[in-house]
């Protein structure tokens, strides 16, 4: 891949930096007013922390109303509203904005690229979005209470049935995706238009290539999303008719828009972290990345191949036999290229020099556990068995096993990975270590149980549930709050980095890491690549 | 000030790339979003015409067939299943008098539904019909149905409404038995903004 030759540019950085640059401007404006990707990256990977947190606490209300069967803590109602806000917060406000902070700190560093392609653009992509995530919030408050229909916001739950905040929840929906496609194309002009001379897009390091690939598929389907929740509202306020069968419309029609959004939105949240993980193990391996050629055509195919499963979702909804088979395959084919992005990490760290540092950690379980929820994502395609397992807990549990030990250890890895690097200092690795095996465990004492629950027959999003799962309930409970606690330890690390405590580290921080991002000083100075760097 | 100075600076010095090189990729960018944006909205009659095609979301032709020339294919018999309710807040009496007919493709048959209005409104009701197996949907034609009008009835009315029907001989051989269920939706507060609106343009003329 890149190997860096001329680094001529930055050898100097220092004394550029008082030459014609004025660095970071101090105070509250620096933020507000900031054009530049190191900082952007900063206020989204925040944003998407605090989101975590807050999604998190709703993920504790749930789970300590179904620490005990029957009705004690929250009427259901409120949970209803809980287990919306919670995917909503988790998807729109935690995964996409951390990956958006990703692409920011990273693409331009890892392209050779002074800042991103649109820097003004991008300061309105990420300040709007605190607004949305206030006003979705604020729905909450409001009487009759905030969006209690489930993430997918079905029809006619979010039409006929809705409160009256969910014009709220709409346009908050609209300003997520406004944000999200301004962030994919910058990515995307940035990647194309501003790689250092003789970065060929074959030399590209996969998180950029995975980011341009997922930057392609926001574009197609957030404004799909647009369309959908536009429906919802005409419906729902203005007297349309797309989802209502008196006039003519048809309610499982809102189920096919939304998921021709929503399953490219799935790999939305994880093709990023394919890319993190594709940089962390070749590192601590200290081997070149296996079959690099054949990661970039599987993250191409699994994005093509995502726009033609959105009905496995659907299963139940009776479609014709023919359709349910075509979904299945269709579904069963997208485990061909992401097979081989797994075996390409394990043909990677195949006798390789490895050592496991904490990014090492989280990748290596990344992997594990992603393949289990790869795996019981295999199970729910098959369609005569996902008659027993739709909407129970075994599909919660295959996809927080995907998105939580799939997109968020995802992310964990790559601060660990990268924050040296932002922060100049390591972090505190003791500290590093009890989150990774606390999170660890906790997850899967968290999401492992819901397997059987689900099995047994526990449907989900319901505050109340049959006596037999109440032991299973208590460990998942149990693991849900030990999980929450863990962040904390996360939050405390982060924070002492940023306030730059710590051994200091190399440019190079890792040894055996390589690409462009680790030959800049350590830490990052504010402005890099003012004179593109030449790959050979 | 000066910090937003420093700030500009920051930013043409960044912006080395003329930027004239990213409109253009920009626009295209743009124009796909807007394009997927229409697509979102194309995917409705997109739906609506799939679905007439190969009948999945089991809604039966609203217009009228034609009973003309139709051969009766008696080596075959069909089990019909006729199942009415209403949809929330509607409160009608809604039953059929024959709940199973057996018929041969091509047979014509009529179905009687009753209706009676408790409520102390008047209702305007809108039938919507579903068969399942989606896929015979396309194979019922209908030559008389109340699903092809709004049923007003006053309140405290009663009424029978007829049904005439024929299975197209073309049914797949694999099909001996579907359901086609009528639900009634209260649509009299939207027949009556029609009125309304109707009586309103023609006084303002």
């Amino acid at each position: 891949m890149s190997t860096i030759t001329d680094t001529a540019g930055n050898t100097n950085e220092h004394d550029h930096h008082d030459d014609h640059h004025h660095g970071a401007p101090k105070g509250i404006m620096r933020w507000l007013l900031t054009t530049n990707h190191k900082d952007i990256g900063t206020l989204y990977l925040w944003f998407a922390f605090i989101m975590f947190l807050v999604g998190g606490a709703m993920a504790m209300v749930i789970r300590a109303e179904l620490f005990q069967p029957g009705l004690q803590i929250v009427d259901p109602n409120f949970f209803n509203q809980m287990t919306t806000v919670h995917g909503l917060i988790m998807v729109f406000g935690a995964v996409m904005p951390a990956f958006t902070g990703l692409a920011n700190w990273l693409v331009p560093m890892m392209i050779g690229a002074p800042d991103m392609a649109l820097p003004r653009m991008n300061n309105w992509s990420f300040w709007i979005l605190p607004f949305a995530f206030l006003i979705l919030l604020a729905s909450l408050f409001m009487e009759g209470g905030g969006p209690s229909f489930g993430w997918t916001f079905y029809a006619p739950l979010s039409t006929t049935y809705s409160s009256d905040s969910t014009a709220l929840f709409v346009f908050s929906v609209h300003i997520m995706g406004i944000s999200s496609i301004m962030g994919a194309i910058n990515v995307i002009v940035t990647i194309i238009n501003m790689r250092a001379p003789g970065m060929t897009l074959m030399k590209m390091p996969m998180f950029v290539w995975t980011w341009l690939i997922t930057a392609f598929l926001l574009i197609a389907v957030m404004p799909v999303l647009a369309a959908a929740v536009t429906m919802v509202l005409t419906d729902k306020y203005f007297g349309t008719d797309f989802f209502n069968a008196a006039g003519g419309g048809d309610p499982v029609m809102f189920q096919h828009i939304f998921w021709f959004f929503g399953h490219p939105e799935v790999y939305i949240m994880i093709l990023p972290a394919f890319g993190i993980i594709s940089h962390i193990i070749p590192t601590f391996s200290r081997k070149k990345l296996f079959g690099y050629a054949s990661m970039v055509y599987a993250t191409a195919s699994i994005a093509l191949l995502s726009f033609v499963v959105w009905a496995h979702h659907m299963f139940t909804t009776g479609m014709p036999v023919g359709a349910e088979l075509f979904f299945m395959v269709a579904t069963m084919l997208i485990s061909v290229p992401t097979g081989v992005k797994v075996f390409n990490w394990v043909a990677t760290m195949w006798q390789g020099s490895m050592t496991f540092e904490i990014p090492m950690l989280f990748a290596i379980s990344f992997i594990v556990l992603f393949t289990i929820g790869g795996l019981s994502g295999l199970m729910l395609a098959i369609t005569p068995v996902d008659f027993q397992y739709h909407d129970t807990y075994f599909v919660v549990a295959h996809f927080h096993y995907v998105l939580v030990t799939g997109a968020v250890f995802s992310i964990m890895a790559a601060v660990y990975y990268w924050l040296p690097k932002w922060t100049g200092k390591m972090f505190d690795i003791r500290l590093a270590k009890w989150h990774f095996w606390c999170s660890l465990v906790s997850v899967n004492v968290l999401f492992f149980p819901m397997h059987f629950v689900g099995l047994a027959g526990m449907p989900r999003r319901i505050p109340d549930y049959a006596l037999q799962f109440a032991d299973f309930n208590q460990w998942i409970s149990i693991g849900g709050f030990a999980f929450g606690l863990s962040q904390l330890i996360f939050l405390a690390l982060v924070i002492k980095a940023c306030r730059k405590q710590g051994e200091p580290v190399t440019d190079q921080v890792w040894d055996g890491a390589e690409g462009l991002e680790w030959e800049i000083p350590s830490p990052a100075p504010y402005h890099t690549f003012d004179t593109p760097p030449v790959v050979r | 000030m000066i910090e937003n100075d420093g700030q500009k600076n920051g930013v043409t010095a960044a912006n080395s790339v003329p930027p004239a090189n990213h409109t253009k990729t920009v626009g295209k960018l743009f124009l796909l979003t807007v394009f997927m944006f229409g697509f979102g909205f194309a995917l409705v009659p997109l739906y609506e015409v799939f679905c007439e095609i190969t009948g999945i979301n089991g809604r039966t032709d609203d217009s009228a067939a034609v009973y003309e020339s139709v051969e009766v294919d008696e080596t075959r018999t069909i089990t019909v299943d006729f199942i009415t309710r209403t949809s929330t807040g509607m409160p009608w009496e809604f039953t059929v008098d024959t709940k199973r007919v057996e018929v041969h493709p091509g047979e014509l048959s009529q179905v009687n539904f009753y209706v009676r209005n408790p409520a102390r409104r008047d209702i305007v009701a809108q039938a919507i019909p579903s068969v399942s197996p989606g896929s015979a949907a396309l194979y019922v034609n209908k030559t008389e149905c109340f699903c092809f009008q709004h049923q007003p009835l006053e309140s405290g009315g009663e009424t029978l409404m007829p049904m005439t029907f024929f299975i197209d001989p073309q049914l797949p051989d694999n099909i001996t038995y579907f359901t086609l269920q009528y639900t009634l939706f209260d649509i009299t507060e939207r027949a009556g903004e029609t009125v309304d609106v109707a009586m309103n343009t023609t006084l303002g003329d």
